[in-house]
């Protein structure tokens, strides 16, 4: 892809945003897997509505960073502050005491994930993944949960899928359904880690459509993509992580046209070149 | 030859053999039910238990996989008793054979949890799901699948297994034939009759797992690549063909 044939930058250039007050606040967070040094003291703050990209190569730490935000993996060191939660801990005389599971799962609620290999509940049908949390652990009334989920599933352009199966869906409808199913908890902040990495080509518009649809409706996301022309179509911030750090932070514009960082230079070179 | 025809089809409807083939029906049935809830406990103990918990879990089913069923029946019955637990007949047949079979589920039921993509544990959990919900909703529905075939297999075991409850005098069809048997000293024919019930038991048995199977692997098997609205389309076809 080359740099001429991406959409231009929209949101900035219209002025349309307003931030509101921070709603992800990452502090110095540390991450280790056996040894292996993931994440290094990490920080990153997300107000709300803000669309922030996250790239960098394979193995960068960054799926590792959206677990972390989503209690998906437990931290190390650092806090993280997500949709009015300490995520994972709780604060007493100072110290911070880990949650239990079904406190954990309480905060959850309020974060939307969306994974690179869609996740999607093949045991039940495209409505009941979507109704399964509200009616199951909200104890949401049933006849409006499904109205909802039909209403979602118009949203992510799928209005006559509501029986199927997930395995009866292409990835792309199958990657709308997982975010349909994420908006159905109404999450304060969206998650997507790759979204359209398992996607064949001519899917990734239908889900990234999607996807800057919900951002236009001033929905805060954290989305880690190569989908550059995303970047440039939707975000308010773009962020390189390198070896476990984040290197790079810049408006779209900035970041494509006068990145800092000798990585972010070292990546687009890479990124843009096919 | 000394084989008599009106003997064997006098058995094949004795009271005796269908009071026995009814016994090992619902003898099978609540050994199993109560086998299984054995396992998913146990199998639950040493998937997410602490050391002392998994440790307890491996030790059970080590036990009872490791040592004959019909030692086990006999200690339950006429040993415990020394040790002043005092079972009668039937409760020391249930307790065996689903102790028995809650050691072999356990493994069957550990292997279908594992067999569960990952990421459905991950999907859950992002949705907000307790472990409680996650199991629930999410886990075990999809192990399910893997676990339907070999459980519908230990059934067939089961039905089968339930003879050896004869020793401590349970009176299902093993332990009729023998008392029929020794009425009139027809054994040929008695067992025979006896064989052909298991034989009855464990073929209808096999029309229902396969239904069974069917109906957990429709989310997922070839069934599915029907869309539901061509499935309606097709059944309407074939009402239609009915009427004509
Ligand atoms: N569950 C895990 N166990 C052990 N190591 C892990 C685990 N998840 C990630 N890692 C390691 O952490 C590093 C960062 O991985 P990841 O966050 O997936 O990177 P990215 O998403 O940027 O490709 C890699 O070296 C990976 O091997
Ligand atoms: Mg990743």
């Amino acid at each position: 892809m080359n740099q001429q044939d991406l959409p231009a930058p929209n949101r900035r250039a219209n002025g349309a945003r307003t931030l509101g007050e921070p709603i992800v606040v990452i502090d110095r967070v540390q991450k280790s897997f056996h040894g292996n040094h993931v994440l290094k003291d990490v920080s990153l703050t997300v107000h709300k509505g803000e669309v922030v990209v996250i790239c960098g190569r394979s193995g960068s730490g960054k799926s590792t960073l959206l677990r972390c935000i989503d209690q998906l993996e437990t931290i190390d060191g650092g806090t993280i502050h997500a949709a009015g939660h300490l995520m994972g801990f709780r604060e007493k005389n100072g110290k911070l005491v880990p949650l239990r599971d079904a406190q954990i799962a309480r905060q959850q609620r309020d974060l939307g994930m969306v994974f690179q290999s869609f996740n999607l509940f093949p045991h039940v049908s495209v409505i009941d993944n979507i109704t399964m949390a509200p009616v199951r652990i909200l104890k949401r009334d049933k006849t409006e949960a499904r109205n909802e989920a039909r209403a979602l599933l118009q949203r992510v352009g799928l209005p006559d899928k509501e029986n199927a199966y997930p395995r009866q869906l292409s990835g792309g409808q199958q990657q709308r359904v997982a975010i349909a199913r994420a908006l159905a908890m109404k999450p304060k902040v969206m998650l997507f880690d790759e979204p359209t990495s398992a996607l064949d080509p001519e899917m990734i518009s239908e889900v990234l459509d999607v996807m800057i649809d919900l951002s236009e409706q001033g929905m805060t996301m954290i989305v880690v993509t190569h989908e550059m022309g995303f970047a440039r179509a939707a975000a308010d911030r773009v962020v390189l992580m390198h070896d476990g750090r984040i290197v790079e932070e810049a408006p779209p514009e900035e970041f494509f046209q006068n990145p800092r960082s000798e990585h972010t230079r070292l990546f687009l070179s890479k990124i843009l070149s096919h | 030859m000394n084989w008599s025809w009106p003997f064997f089809f006098d058995y094949l409807t004795n009271g005796l053999m269908l009071r026995g083939a009814w016994t090992t029906i619902w003898l099978s049935v609540i050994s199993m039910i109560l086998g299984l809830g054995l396992g998913i406990v146990a199998a639950m103990m040493k998937m997410y238990g602490n050391t002392v918990i998994r440790y307890i879990a491996e030790f059970y089913i080590w036990l009872f996989r490791g040592t004959p069923i019909l030692i086990q029946l006999v200690i339950i019955y006429t040993g415990l008793p020394q040790l002043g637990i005092r079972l009668n007949v039937i409760e020391s047949a249930i307790l065996g054979l689903a102790l028995n079979e809650g050691a072999y589920l356990a493994e069957i039921i550990r292997a279908g949890i594992m067999s569960v993509d990952k990421g459905q544990e991950d999907a859950s959990r992002a949705v907000g799901m307790t472990w409680r919900e996650r199991m629930y909703l999410v886990i075990l529905p999809q192990a399910t699948r893997t676990i339907i075939p070999p459980l519908g297999n230990q059934f067939n075991g089961m039905l089968k297994t339930t003879s050896l409850a004869s020793v401590i005098s349970m009176e299902e069809l093993m332990r009729n034939a023998q008392m029929l048997a020794q009425i009139e000293f027809r054994v040929l024919e008695a067992y025979s009759v006896a064989a052909i019930w298991y034989l009855i038991l464990v073929s209808i048995w096999s029309v229902i797992q396969v239904r069974i199977e069917a109906h957990y692997e429709k989310p997922f098997g070839p069934a599915a690549a029907v869309s539901p609205e061509a499935k309606k389309e097709l059944e309407k076809a074939i009402d239609k063909a009915g009427q004509a």
